[in-house]
């Protein structure tokens, strides 16, 4: 391609980025017609709030239980479903929202089932033990779950076309900017895959992966480690890389994964996301995103579930926890007194509801931050349209903008006909800190709106389109993996436990991804079991 | 004089982005709605306006008056480029792809010309920043009004070969606007006056009369008479007829020719329908036109038919139209016969029935979406509703022309569990078609066709199990809704078979 047409490129990219403001001044004076309906949710946040306020019920009645699991996320759900499998069944997993599942739940309309949070699960490693065992026992893991690539139920892997990057107008396949991108820039893209390649094969003396999932399996060689002390951006420029296309890709897998701009990822996390699997990029995915995943987790916790329930005190004792917990629907409280208790609420929620707090979890947790994720879900009257490219894919990413593009829910629907679907846009706040989140605190209007001008750079008749818009927000939704969080020793008691406490939380890990709360949860059950004197076969 | 030459900008950009969308939305729908063509257009298209910006360079001598005929050019070249391709694919498919990538490319050149020049002209008024800030923001507005405007409302409502006049015109009502503006430092006036004249004139009647000229393109496209045309919400249904020849076209393909069709039609129904004697209930997917039906009812232990078709205006049509109930022998009619307008994937996940003998007539996998007709996961759903002894058969393209889109179904249905009995007829209106039988036992070709038939008759059978060398078996992978291969080679095989 001639330099008249990098040159046209470059106007393009400005075309894309030039947001509706110039579209309302070519539509004319034409006022913009009214934004279609949609509901505001999120992270319940009037009942987390109340954590702060001491103006809870206090306990009326005391239930016992062997184990307590606070919090029903993926970490929760999994140290439960652990139990149940190993014939523990004296627990009780205390959530406080009207639903369990956490940043893994769906929506559902008339249209169709669409996620509310995490949205697909890239297969997993053969080092990812506890969740092949559960993906093969809810049937879509085929054959022998340790295998190198075990079969998959194809309804649940995600169908072709998988994903696709607008970027200069146009719609190309894969994520790597190729359009008008020149030679010497995609060289770089070939050395960078090179290099992880070989991380990826890289194991060292004790047979570790350099970069394992879960990442407590990775090798402790301090080379490796020395890695989570720079960020990935800094890694790449260290490594000579300079090409735009590379730096975008990068960044983009570190906001998709992590919530949080390359600028500020842990070299160590970035790399690991690029080195941790050898699934080929497959993904298995749902129109409810993984809330199917939660599902089957929940069931073999049924009936030792409390929902909208708020634990809002522990005390941790000798011999037994104390959990206050507080019932939203029927406000009132109870009082849970169990002889273990597992942790799989975030870690920041700690100095707020542990009665004595310890030092070195204090430490731990100085520092963190979350990202704050804004979800949004369209639903259309009909599929966007393809002005020029490949067409619609699950995964359909914008290079120019600052959230991350949308998936459709109804792509894995069995049908060929066109109809009404819902899509999923997705914005980490990577830029925001928690402590000023103006932007998170937007109406949904505002929101709304802002969805919009951003999808009506591919789609412009997206606004005739969509006949709802649904909010949904996340204020913390993900530890951010800043350097030095992962291996500066931040996370070791936590990992750890104590006696009587085990943490199950993707904070533990340090990287919220399905995986990571999975293990967790499995690995406090184990202990747990173990400290019951319950014998059970690892999963891990 | 620096307004008048950004509101040109704008109108330029607008005209300059129009074309290359309408080459691509002609394209597309006149090839097919492959995921290539607005590809290539915009391909070529971005590379001609490299070429363009880079010999603008070389223009010299008076930059108004080349500027003016570039505008002309430009009007006249993109104005006419719809309705000229549109007519030459109608006369000739052949040279119909150098045609339209010669016009993109060569209107590619002179939109690249155009900014350039503008920017040399304005220079010697503006200081460099500001006019790089002025012109590329106008050039920006221009092309993106033109994006919002051309889905919206140019496309469907003027339609492409008058969207492509009017941005003619508005080309050269700029050059003629700028000869008025500009009349002073110009000397060859009267030439360059009868020039955008000329040019304003032929595309303004070209306008007037595009409505005309489409329904006689149109009518050359199909050769025949039009008896019915309607555009459903699913397809584009055309209904010709050309002495006591009917076709029916679904987006422009040729499903069938009254001519051959029960070539067609018996090679898809009996084979199977012959070995199955004690065939109870029977279901067609997709095959709205009845002509399966027609075939099933032949066999009186039939005792129940359904139709699933998306499309509830095909299966009206053919339960309506005297023509075409005449094809059909006014099968559609029966009492046997249940007629369901839905997608039948959903309607076979929702459906707990069984069938003995289930006929697939999809339209080709041209698309991910018709690829799922044609999946691993299709065909074990489908496994769901077939009784233990019973059988389907499926439509499969062509084993001559798309070999390996052929076995690429047969890989899949054995993939999924069946085993294949794969066959072939020659059906002239579209060559050599082919079929599989698929059941759970092995198929045997049934001794006796126990109903009329003109063309699979029993010493007829036997050579339409067999492969002649150039259609014979090739090693294909199954197409599975996570990798959807079929689409790719399908669009590979058939690219090549209606390439020049
Ligand atoms: C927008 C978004 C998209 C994502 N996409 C993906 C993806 O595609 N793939 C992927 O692998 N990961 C994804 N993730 C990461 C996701 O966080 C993890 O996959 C996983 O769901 C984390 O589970 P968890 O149990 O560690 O945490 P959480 O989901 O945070 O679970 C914590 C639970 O504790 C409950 N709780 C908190 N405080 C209390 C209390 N005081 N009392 C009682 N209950 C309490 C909460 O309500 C919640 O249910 C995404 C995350 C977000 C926000």
């Amino acid at each position: 391609m001639g330099q008249g047409a990098g040159a046209l490129m470059r106007r393009r990219d400005f075309l894309a980025a030039t947001s509706a403001a110039a579209a309302l001044a070519a539509c004319g004076s034409k006022a913009a017609p009214p934004l279609p309906p949609g509901t505001l949710s999120g992270a319940n946040d009037v009942l987390g709030h109340r954590l702060r306020r001491p103006d809870l019920p206090v306990p009326t009645e005391t239930r016992r239980a062997a184990v307590a699991i606070v919090g029903g996320g993926i970490g929760g759900l999994s140290a439960a479903w652990k139990l149940a499998r190993s014939g523990c069944d004296d627990f009780l997993l205390l959530e406080m929202e009207s639903e369990a599942g956490g940043n893994s739940r769906a929506g559902r309309n008339e249209v169709s089932a669409h996620p509310l949070g995490a949205h697909y699960l890239p297969l997993p490693p053969r080092e990812a033990r506890a969740t092949r065992q559960l993906l093969a026992e809810l049937g879509v893991l085929q054959g022998d779950p340790d295998a190198a690539h075990p079969a998959y139920d194809e309804k649940y892997l995600c169908h072709a076309p998988q994903e696709r990057l607008y970027t200069n107008g146009y719609w190309q396949e894969g994520l790597w900017p190729t359009l008008g991108v020149p030679a010497t820039e995609r060289a770089q893209y070939a050395r960078f895959q090179d290099a992880v390649a070989g991380l990826r094969q890289r194991r060292d003396p004790a047979g570790r992966r350099a970069f394992a999932l879960p990442l407590a399996l990775s090798s402790r060689d301090p080379q490796l480690l020395a890695l989570d002390r720079l960020t990935m951006r800094d890694w790449l420029l260290g490594e000579g890389y300079t090409a735009p296309g590379l730096f975008w890709l990068v960044d983009y897998a570190c906001r998709d994964d992590y919530g949080t701009a390359a600028t500020q990822t842990s070299a160590w996390a970035g790399l690991h996301y690029f080195a941790c699997r050898d699934g080929e990029g497959q993904v298995l995915t749902a129109p409810e995103g993984n809330a199917w995943l939660a599902r089957g987790l929940a069931r073999a916790a049924a009936g030792r579930v409390l929902q909208n329930a708020l634990v809002f005190r522990v005390e941790q004792g000798r011999k037994e926890s104390v959990c206050d917990v507080y019932l939203a629907a029927e406000n009132r409280s109870i009082r849970v007194i169990a002889r273990e208790l597992i942790w799989a609420a975030p870690q920041f929620l700690i100095p707020h509801v542990f009665a004595a707090q310890r030092p070195e979890w204090l430490a731990g947790i100085r520092g963190a931050e979350y990202a704050p994720w804004i979800v949004a879900n369209l639903t259309l009257s009909a599929a966007p349209q393809t002005r020029a490219g490949q067409p619609l894919a699950w995964d359909n990413v914008l290079h120019d903008s600052a959230a991350l593009g949308y998936v459709v829910a109804t792509h894995q629907q069995l049908r060929y006909a066109p109809a009404p679907t819902v899509i999923t846009w997705y914005r980490a706040l990577h830029e925001e800190t928690a402590g000023h989140q103006r932007q998170l605190l937007q109406s949904r209007d505002a929101w709304a709106a802002q969805v919009l001008a951003d999808l009506a750079r591919p789609h412009p008749e997206i606004r005739e389109l969509a006949t709802r818009i649904d909010i949904h927000r996340h204020a913390h939704a993900m530890i951010r993996p800043l350097p030095g969080r992962l291996w500066g020793g931040r996370r070791r008691d936590f990992e750890r436990g104590g006696a009587g406490i085990q943490f199950a939380h993707a904070d533990v890990s340090g990287l919220s991804l399905f995986e990571e709360a999975n293990y967790r949860g499995v690995l406090a059950a184990e202990r747990t079991l173990a400290r019951l004197g319950v014998s059970f076969a690892s999963s891990l | 004089m620096q307004r008048p030459l950004l509101v040109s900008v704008f109108i330029v950009a607008s005209c300059g982005l129009a074309y290359e969308l309408i080459a691509g939305a002609l394209a597309s729908y006149l090839l097919g709605d492959s995921v290539m063509q607005f590809s290539t257009v915009i391909g070529v298209y971005l590379f001609a306006m490299g070429i363009g910006s880079w010999l603008s360079k070389h223009v010299v001598g008076n930059l108004l008056v080349r500027f003016i005929q570039i505008e002309l050019l430009v009007g006249l070249l993109g104005g006419l480029s719809a309705g000229l391709l549109f007519l030459l694919f109608t006369l000739h498919a052949g040279p119909f792809r150098f045609a339209l990538y010669g016009l993109v490319l060569l209107i590619g050149i002179l939109v690249g010309l155009e900014i350039p020049l503008i920017m040399r002209i304005l220079k010697r008024e503006v200081a460099f920043k500001e006019l790089v800030a002025q012109v590329l923001s106008f050039d920006y507005i221009g092309a993106l009004a033109v994006s919002v405007l051309f889905p919206l409302l140019l496309a469907p409502h003027l339609g492409l070969v008058r969207s492509a006049l009017l941005f003619g015109l508005l080309n050269a009502l700029v050059a003629a606007w700028a000869l008025w503006l500009f009349r002073a430092q110009i000397g060859a006036l009267a030439v360059l006056r009868a020039q955008c004249v000329a040019v304003i004139a032929l595309l303004a009647v070209g306008f007037g009369f595009a409505g005309t000229f489409v329904s006689l393109a149109e009518a050359n496209l199909y050769n025949e008479d039009i008896v019915h045309a309607e555009s459903s919400a699913y397809q584009r249904i055309v209904v010709t007829r050309w002495r006591d020849e009917t076709r029916l076209y679904l987006n422009h393909n040729l499903q069938f020719s009254s001519r051959d069709e029960y070539r067609y039609h018996e090679a898809l129904v009996h084979p199977g329908l012959a070995a199955l004697p004690g065939a109870r209930n029977v279901l067609v997917l997709g095959g709205g036109d009845g002509m399966a039906v027609r075939e099933i009812l032949k066999y009186p232990q039939v005792e129940s038919i359904t139709l699933v078709d998306l499309d509830p205006r095909m299966t009206e049509l053919f339960s309506q139209s005297p023509l075409l109930r005449e094809l059909n022998g006014g099968a559609l009619a029966s009492p046997k016969l249940r007629i369901v307008n839905a997608d039948a994937l959903q309607w076979l996940e929702a459906s707990p029935e069984t069938f003995d003998f289930v006929v697939a007539d999809f339209p080709d996998p041209s698309n991910h979406s018709l690829g799922k007709l044609y999946s691993t996961a299709f065909y074990r759903l489908l496994k769901q509703h077939v009784a233990e002894t019973g059988r389907i058969v499926v439509q499969a393209t062509s084993p001559l022309y798309a070999r390996e889109s052929f076995w690429t179904v047969v890989a899949t249905l054995e993939a999924a569990g069946w085993q294949t009995a794969p066959y072939h007829a020659l059906v002239p209106s579209f060559g050599e078609w082919g079929f599989i039988l698929a059941s759970r036992r092995e198929y045997r070709p049934p001794t006796t066709i126990p109903v009329a038939t003109r063309f699979v008759t029993p010493d007829a059978l036997p050579a339409l199990f067999h492969f002649p060398a150039d259609m014979a078996r090739i090693p294909a992978e199954p197409n599975r809704l996570d990798n959807q291969n079929l689409v790719r080679v399908f669009e590979r095989e058939w690219g090549r078979v209606q390439a020049p």
